[in-house]
């Protein structure tokens, strides 16, 4: 009942997102059209893909979040604290340097496959860091991105691709157009996959021997959701750009609320998460209208403080 | 005394590397106009001891004060500190006035904010002896991406056709300085040290602990407060001069402490400066000269002081 | 039956566990005392498939513990390990429902649901069903991981010191619960303990371990000598008869 009272203030929020931009587009035009045929022109080809672009990334990276803070048993970890974000831009670089003219999935196929290799090579490395502290593990998960994201910034200066780096790095909807945002229906897929594969998420975040105990196979379960994390991972800083701290921010806000038990709190989450990333940019619209604050740079300051808040004032629970 | 006759001669030898380093620098490929070469080299080098000098110091003072080898001021945010409140700066007084502001009379106002800010963030950070280390560097990481971001907004904001070019002046860059930022920078620089240097003999014993320290009659307070503010000058000048260098201090302190053998300070220091004259001169050098990039070295910096940390954290340095 | 023949689990040089074979019997309590290090949890956690084996075989009720599926042998044994840290926010039920994970696979039927209910109560959790399991004291964790190991209703069921965190009152009241959920559901139920007279008084067999090798097996009557304790733990005690029990005095 809530969750249906949440999803339509979803519903509000994309409809304004739907209005708000430079193209007259007002809802009389809309209705009444004198000059219709290109009002719901506009509509067609700019604003429905890029509504559909935020509410869809915004779903699957906060479920990504949650998959990788369960498989790590850590709260702090997302994509962009594991290293995964900056391998699936080590990916995108190769290919763009190997094989210019690649058809976009083939990109993201290439992406999602260093994405899985860096975040293997993370929980590799984790397993050799004596005395595991809670907040040693996204240190290492930002260190080992930081490494990567210097071979892949050297490779970008070296062959002048640092603005198509940038572009990855920073998420941005303003350059989401009918025809280039479908890919993220991918990431949609996945994320429902997700829902299916609760339960078994579920238990592996309980830890090894308890999913064991229960008869689960824990390393085909990880493995899954490793699968999962990197596609999705992939498939927006393809088409979008990163969004940091989203699958950070929204579960564990959710999981303060209402607990672990991802059969209940996914679909909050992907709530959550669309909500978030939709309010962020109607933000960045409309903040220093007619110009665009890209959404990479209000989640970073959002996400940051609400971070800071959650590391200071929740750090009883957590650690 | 025998126990110095290692650091002494550790000493020795990187003054005799560095020297040669230096002259190396200044005199290899060199064809044409002597005075010219010497002038443009001779500034150049310059930036690069000075900013060697400022690194070198205030990583190691800052782990001092932390007691702890993996925290450098960098990595707490310090310089994208100072980048925020360039941006600031330029942000209220509007770039149009700035471009007639003199450099140093900014830079001068961009220390007192610095040391100002700083004193009061950091001393808040470190007050409360229960924090620990890993909370403090997550709470530093996220701070910096909350300056970042904070700072992107603004210049978005203060021109969004134009941010790029705004956004080149803040990369780490050792070839274009202004030559009257240079002077200033060295006169801060100079000063700081001669009020350092008179409280050398503090230095080892706070590094023992806030209890010894405070039982030996040092006023702990005080001294660190001193300590944090050296250290945010001494990032700001260096930050001023080349943008943000992230990892750079924490390889050379940890190779000081490898080299001197010794926690003395009046050994480390040295050598650290040493060393980071060293590493930086040289890598320019190898990188310039001999493979003919440009100004990649603090890319290169990254990825090696990015390993270097991982390493730390499994040999469980970081406790 | 569980059947244990020469196991062994050795790191390079140091074994752990040294060729270890041991009949359990079905039904009844058997407790493994010894001292630290002696190889007690290493060798119950080789019995739960949770730590692979260096070498040697274990079957329960004929299923070899390495070929059967897991999904097949969660039905049959269940484990809790020592210093369980879930750090997932969970209810209780949560939890305990999980325990019916091997039968529904997260799909929970009525029985499942009535089934959590019942262990839940067992236990005595029901006014803290709905608690995060992070809200809760110790030894009411302890007692919610019982209830999920419970409700995984397996034959066989093996806990590794599940007195850790309780008080008096607890301790005793867990070994009265093993006792009966031994007694009227027909468990076979393995334990780790370092209280040797908790193991005297609740088990029907005792195994008494030591660097890595069973050295004495038997009723406690048998165990709880102080010949035989002294070869276990290197020390002098009085064995006492109190109450029809052979109790241990080793403060003094």
């Amino acid at each position: 009942m809530k969750l249906l009272l949440a999803a339509s203030v979803i519903v509000i929020l994309a409809s304004i997102s739907l209005l708000i931009g430079a193209g007259d587009l007002s809802l009389t035009a809309l209705l009444w059209p004198q000059d219709g045929q290109h009002a719901a022109q506009i509509l067609l080809i700019s604003r429905i893909p890029r509504t559909l672009a935020l509410i869809l990334s915004g779903t699957a990276m906060a479920v990504a979040g949650t998959i990788m803070q369960a498989l790590t048993q850590n709260r702090f970890v997302e994509p962009s604290t594991a290293g995964t974000v900056e391998s699936a831009s080590l990916g995108l670089l190769a290919v763009t340097l190997f094989v210019p003219d690649a058809p976009v999935i083939v990109k993201m196929l290439v992406a999602a496959g260093f994405a899985l290799a860096g975040t293997t090579l993370f929980l590799r490395i984790l397993r050799l860091v004596p005395l595991r502290s809670v907040l040693t593990v996204p240190l290492v998960g930002i260190m080992l991105g930081g490494i990567i994201g210097a071979i892949t910034t050297f490779f970008a200066y070296r062959f002048d691709l640092l603005q198509s780096l940038n572009a990855w790095t920073t998420g941005d909807f303003s350059g989401v157009l009918r025809g280039r945002y479908e890919l993220l229906w991918v990431a949609f897929a996945l994320t429902f996959l997700a829902y299916l594969a609760a339960d078994r998420l579920t238990l592996a975040g309980m830890g090894q021997d308890f999913a064991t105990n229960l008869g689960l196979r824990y390393r085909s379960v990880v493995s899954l959701g490793l699968i999962i994390v990197s596609m999705v991972t992939a498939t927006i800083v393809v088409t979008v750009g990163m969004l940091p701290f989203l699958g950070l921010i929204v579960p564990n806000v959710v999981s303060l609320i209402m607990g672990d038990n991802m059969r209940r709190s996914l679909p909050w989450i992907a709530v959550l998460g669309a909500g978030l990333v939709l309010t962020c940019d109607i933000i960045g619209r409309v903040v220093y209208y007619p110009y665009e604050i890209p959404i990479g740079t209000i989640m970073g300051i959002a996400g940051s403080a609400l971070f800071l808040f959650l590391l200071v004032k929740g750090r009883e629970r957590l650690a | 005394m025998r126990e110095n006759r290692q650091p002494i001669r550790a000493l020795l030898i990187l003054t005799a590397l560095a020297v040669g380093v230096i002259a190396l620098f200044m005199t290899l490929n060199a064809r044409g106009q002597w005075d010219f070469i010497l002038a443009f080299r001779g500034t150049k080098v310059l930036t690069m001891v000075l900013v060697a000098y400022a690194v070198a110091v205030s990583t190691v003072l800052f782990q001092t004060v932390s007691h702890n080898r993996i925290l450098t001021p960098s990595i707490m945010g310090f310089d994208q500190l100072f980048i925020l409140i360039q941006t600031s700066l330029v942000f209220t007084i509007g770039s149009a006035e700035l471009t007639a502001l003199d450099t140093r009379l900014m830079f001068a106002f961009n220390v007192t904010a610095m040391v100002l800010f700083s004193s009061v963030l950091y001393r808040w950070l470190f007050s409360g002896s229960s924090r620990s280390l890993h909370l403090l560097v997550l709470v530093g990481i996220v701070f910096g991406v909350l300056f970042r971001s904070l700072s992107s907004f603004m210049q978005r904001i203060i021109d969004p056709n134009e941010f790029v070019l705004l956004q080149d002046r803040l990369f780490a860059n050792f070839n274009t300085v202004d030559s009257n930022l240079l002077a200033i920078s060295t006169a801060t620089i100079l000063i700081v040290s001669i009020f350092g240097w008179r409280l050398m003999h503090v230095y080892d014993v706070l590094a023992l602990s806030r209890e010894t320290a405070v039982n030996l009659g040092i006023n702990h307070n005080r001294a660190v407060t001193l300590i944090l503010m050296m250290v945010a000058v001494l990032v700001a000048a260096s930050t001023a001069l080349v943008g943000p260098v992230t990892f750079f201090g924490l390889l050379v302190a940890n190779l000081a402490y490898e080299i001197a053998g010794t926690h003395k300070h009046r050994f480390v220091l040295p050598v650290a400066i040493l060393l980071a004259i060293i590493c930086l001169i040289g890598g320019q050098l190898i990188l310039e000269r001999v493979f003919a990039f440009d100004t990649a070295l603090s890319i290169v910096v990254e990825f090696v002081g990015g390993i270097v940390f991982l390493a730390l954290l499994i040999r469980g340095v970081a406790r | 039956m569980i059947e244990i023949s020469n196991v062994r689990k050795s790191y390079g040089d140091t074994f752990v566990v040294r060729d270890v074979s041991l009949r359990i019997p079905r039904k009844g309590i058997t407790s493994i005392i010894g001292p630290n290090g002696a190889g007690k949890s290493t060798l119950l956690s080789m019995i739960s498939r949770l730590v692979p084996m260096s070498a040697g075989t274990v079957t329960v009720d004929g299923l070899d513990i390495t070929s059967t599926p897991s999904d097949v042998l969660a039905k049959r044994l269940s484990i809790l390990r020592q210093d369980n840290r879930v750090g997932s926010r969970l209810t209780v039920r949560d939890l305990v429902e999980f325990g019916r994970y091997p039968y529904s696979k997260g799909r929970l039927t009525l029985e499942d649901r009535a089934q959590a209910a019942r262990a839940i109560s067992f236990l005595g959790l029901e006014a803290l069903a709905d608690r995060f399991l992070d809200e809760l004291s110790g030894g009411q964790r302890q007692r919610a991981y019982v209830a999920m190991v419970l409700c995984q209703d397996t034959d066989y069921v093996l806990f590794d010191e599940p007195l850790n965190n309780l008080d008096m009152k607890h301790a005793v009241g867990m070994m009265k619960l093993l006792r009966e959920a031994a007694d009227a559901l027909d468990k076979t139920i393995m334990l780790v303990l370092h209280d040797i007279n908790f193991a005297s008084c609740y088990s029907d067999y005792i195994v008494a371990m030591r660097d890595g090798a069973v050295i004495r097996h038997g009723a406690p009557e048998d165990i709880m000598t102080s010949e035989v304790i002294r070869e276990v733990y290197d020390m002098d005690v009085k064995i006492q008869e109190v109450q029809g029990r052979r109790i241990s005095i080793y403060y003094a």
